[in-house]
């Protein structure tokens, strides 16, 4: 019976916990984001429904159940159904193997980062099937740039984390946590005061994989400056132009869970995971929650981050997207590959 | 032969991956059924069934063939993707032998990236012309 | 073989049942992708498929390869296919028009390859049938990290072939372009 125990019901519960941290994340970053664009654009935003606007998502949720579903009669229907169900699933899976706490992963998988790239590579078929199967200009403009630029950033992507792999030497994502924040190794030493341990980040490590990360990782969920997908002014709202109530629902979940996908991805590879240099043991027997809370704060932040962006830089065009992604990223990304080869080669970290 | 407990036990590993899955595929049916039940019905016309436009009514089929470029972005990502994957074993183990290791990946990279040269040089991935 | 067995029953049987649903999902995505009428309908059955074939990885514990099957055929060779397919927007009327002589001696070779491949299965296994299928599925090749497994041959045993495959990149590469460009 251990097996229905330790790979059902440990799983279940874990899952049980992510699933709704991750989607409280949603609903607040859905409300976070029309805050802090209207802070930025010196207006109020949503402030009716709650305290301070914060039940806003719960009403657009129950808003979007009760719209109307429309599947207009030129699309073609099984596809037209099941594409924002195929962007919004990858997101969610590729939760599974980030660790929110010490014990607070639902898989620590020895592939780790792969499974999470494998996983998010299929988010593109939602996209690109669903501008298709809309049969609408728009949409299909929209899938097809969409779909070039998220397969074109894979590659930084991908590209950008390996000198992170070359330092943790696993790709299990809790061996990456683990080795960051314990003090930093210089020509064989090892540094163990605050500050030693404070440059152990991986952020502070690999600066360049880690801006490389953040642009691609903005390019990965069509965030501005990359959100080509809708550019407003040319394609409407690009693929999902056709889609409404809990079709439309699924994608903008889709988009907002990636952000928390990309977000705790980043988190766990270079701002050191659910660690505070020690602060993570508080709590006793209830440190899950310390840890939970510190790898929230740390994401929050970093989400702020990403609205901050999107409501400060203008969109690239088309020409300038594709000349950042091939021409500039991924030499980039190859040089600070052998960079850090042959740093670790120097100071033997 | 002896049993590898470890070993076996990470297949089971993979059963939360699972139940993940079945969570994220019934939170999409769970929506997409729902909202069919919940909605508003109201009767349609040729105007709502037609294709956005922006309001003009909507000329020619949708599918039209589209820019052979975007087809060789597509092939360029799977080769270059492949140079990635590479890269992932070589990163875990480059501790063991660094030397070595480094050489390796130096004539790798610098044959790929003669076809990066080639890509650019060719403007392949240059889109403000033509 | 036993304690091999063992561990499977104490896994729930499991094992088998996951090695049995993946190949079923794996090949039913395969028969549906060959008679999807709609190439895209197909394109997605194919990708299903390959997401089967990698759970079939999974429960041989082949985890790296497994996720480069998702990863690269699923995530960017049928991107590929699937941009092919939109960019020549075939309509029926096109496919009837197109003459394919070469159908049947196509069917031809394809079921001269499948009989072999069938044959050289049934050669190589037959003893083993005599096994518990379950005793087939799990003989791990490296205890540990299944990414390690991997590089420790291909970039010591398998320098050379791992160093030919870039120049096999370089060509195809090079390929791509002077295909799609009109001036080179």
């Amino acid at each position: 019976m251990d097996f229905w125990i330790d790979d059902i019901g440990w799983p279940f519960i874990k899952i049980f916990i992510i699933a709704n941290v991750a989607l409280m994340m949603v609903a607040l970053l859905v409300w976070a984001e029309r805050r802090v664009a209207a802070l930025i654009q010196d207006r109020l935003g949503p402030n009716r429904v709650g305290p301070l606007g914060l039940l806003q998502p719960v009403a657009d949720v129950i808003k979007l159940f009760l719209k109307e579903d429309l599947t207009p009669g030129h699309v073609n229907r099984p596809f037209f159904i099941i594409a924002p169900a195929l962007t919004m699933m990858p997101a969610i899976i590729s939760l599974a193997v980030i660790p929110f706490g010490a014990s607070l992963i639902i898989a620590d998988l020895d592939i780790g980062i792969l499974f999470i790239f494998a996983i998010s590579s299929l988010a593109v078929y939602g996209i690109t099937i669903g501008g298709w199967a809309s049969n609408s200009k728009y949409s299909l403009l929209g899938g097809i740039r969409s779909t070039a630029q998220m397969i074109s950033y894979e590659i930084c992507l991908g590209l950008s984390v390996i000198g992170v792999f070359m330092l943790s030497k696993s790709l299990r994502l809790q061996d990456v946590v683990l080795m960051q924040g314990d003090g930093i190794w210089l020509f064989g030493e090892h540094y163990t005061g605050i500050m030693g341990k404070i440059l152990d980040w991986n952020i502070f490590k690999q600066p360049i994989g880690f801006i490389l990360f953040m642009i691609a990782g903005f390019a990965e969920t069509n965030r501005t400056p990359f959100d080509l997908a809708e550019a407003e002014q040319e394609l409407a709202a690009g693929f999902h132009t056709e889609f409404s109530s809990m079709k439309f629902a699924l994608y903008f979940l889709g988009e907002y869970a990636a952000m928390i996908s990309i977000g705790a991805i980043t988190v766990t590879l270079y701002l050191g995971g659910w660690t505070f240099f020690g602060l993570e043991n508080l709590g006793g027997s209830f440190s899950w929650l310390t840890q939970i809370l510190i790898f929230a704060v740390k994401l929050l932040a970093l989400q702020f981050f990403f609205i901050w962006v999107r409501w400060t830089i203008p969109r690239f065009r088309y020409d300038q997207l594709m000349r950042l992604g091939w021409q500039v990223l991924l030499p980039i990304g190859l040089a600070n590959i052998l960079l850090t080869g042959v740093l670790k080669l120097i100071f033997k970290v | 032969m002896t049993p590898c407990p470890a070993v076996i036990a990470t297949v089971s590993e993979y059963v939360p991956v699972l139940v993940m899955l079945i969570f994220a595929v019934s939170f999409a049916g769970f929506s997409l059924v729902v909202s069919v039940l919940l909605g508003k019905k109201a009767p349609t016309n040729p105007v709502k069934d037609a294709a956005y436009e922006c309001g003009m009514p909507p000329i020619s089929d949708a599918h039209q063939r589209f820019s052979v470029k975007f087809y060789l972005v597509a092939i360029l990502f799977v080769l270059f993707d492949i140079e990635v994957v590479f890269l992932y074993p070589w990163a875990v183990q480059f501790q063991a032998m660094p030397a070595f290791l480094f050489a390796e990946m130096l004539v790798f990279i610098g044959i790929l990236f003669l076809g990066w040269w080639y890509v650019i040089r060719k403007g392949a991935v240059d889109w403000s012309t033509e | 073989m036993e304690p091999i067995f063992h561990d499977l029953l104490a896994a729930g049987g499991g094992h088998a049942v996951a090695f049995y649903a993946c190949s079923a999902v794996t090949i039913a995505a395969a028969i549906l992708m060959v008679m999807k009428k709609n190439p895209v309908a197909s394109v997605m059955w194919l990708v299903l498929s390959f997401i089967g074939l990698a759970g079939i990885y999974v429960t041989l514990q082949s985890y790296f390869i497994a996720v480069i099957q998702v990863l690269v055929y699923a995530g960017a060779i049928m991107v590929l296919f699937l941009f092919v397919i939109m960019l020549l927007n075939l309509r029926r009327e096109d496919i009837a028009k197109m003459e394919l002589p070469k159908v049947p001696f196509a069917g031809v070779i394809a079921a001269i390859l499948f009989f072999v491949s069938v044959f050289l299965v049934i050669k190589a296994s037959t003893p083993a049938f005599e096994k518990p299928v379950d005793a087939l599925l799990g003989e791990p090749a490296l205890a540990g990290d299944s990414v390690r497994a991997i590089g420790i041959p291909l970039f010591s045993q398998w320098l050379l072939p791992f160093e030919i495959t870039s120049v096999l990149l370089l060509a195809a590469i090079v390929g791509a372009v002077a295909l799609t460009k009109k001036k080179l």
